[in-house]
């Protein structure tokens, strides 16, 4: 005979939704944040397919650039830019979350620290444009 | 041992990835994802972004760029699919997708960058 506690689960977990994450506006960020990592990933697909159509020759990138002004490509892109820029500003404001740093026992203030960032992004991205740009 | 033991190597990736990516990739997609095709800037000729791309530092550049962003994406992109869909009991399966995948990248940008010609 069974008793009735043999039928109750050890540990009570409550069915959470699939789409949890729609609920509230800082769930949805998270999952916003998370899912930028797609568009990172197809970042590199397209830049692997550059060079590959580097490699084959003038007609093969010529046709990959022809290729990429298709609206649905644009489009995509522009979806990419969204999330990368998305990442860019999430990752750059959680640093100061992750590294707390004191001195003389005070915190530094979060300005201090995700500044450089965001000056070493400028930077950066005008060089790398500049690069581009001359040739 | 196991997965425990691999985490903070893969966090170590994934967060180096991240900074990578964040520093990096916004001006790539808006140059050649958007301004290049659109006409907003003149790109660069076939000739001169071969002749870059022939030097050593701008294709250890990329190598690095294309590795450190995919075990980024592999890293998260596990996670989303652990929390977002509350798929956690598919974790062999999502490890192998995940890191396999980055680790297959990483060795076709490798292949690629190889030798330009």
């Amino acid at each position: 005979m069974a008793g009735p506690t043999e039928y109750l689960p050890k540990t009570f977990r409550p069915r959470v939704s699939t789409y949890w994450w729609l609920g509230r506006w800082s769930y949805l960020k998270f999952i916003l944040r998370e899912l930028s990592s797609i568009f990172i990933a197809w970042f590199v697909i397209l830049t692997l397919l550059q060079i590959s159509a580097l490699k084959r020759g003038p007609a093969d990138y010529v046709q990959l650039q022809e290729w990429l002004r298709r609206p649905i490509l644009v489009a995509l892109n522009a979806l990419s830019l969204f999330f990368v820029v998305f990442h860019t500003v999430t990752w750059f404001n959680l640093a100061p979350k992750a590294m707390s740093i004191r001195v003389r026992g005070k915190p530094v203030s979060n300005l201090l620290i995700t500044a450089p960032n965001y000056l070493a992004w400028l930077a950066i991205s005008a060089a790398v444009a500049w690069l581009l740009l001359r040739g | 041992m196991g997965k425990r033991s691999n985490e903070p190597f893969l966090w170590l990736l994934f967060s180096a990835g991240g900074m990578l990516a964040a520093i990096l990739i916004p001006i790539h997609v808006f140059l050649f994802g958007l301004a290049f095709p659109l006409g907003w800037l003149h790109g660069p000729s076939y000739q001169s972004l071969l002749e870059l791309l022939k030097q050593p530092l701008t294709r250890l550049y990329f190598f690095v760029l294309c590795t450190l962003s995919l075990f980024h994406w592999a890293h998260r992109f596990r996670y989303t699919l652990y929390d977002g869909l509350q798929i956690k009991h598919l974790d062999e399966l999502i490890n192998t997708f995940c890191y396999g995948g980055a680790a297959l990248g990483t060795v076709l940008a490798a292949y690629l960058l190889w030798r330009i010609p």
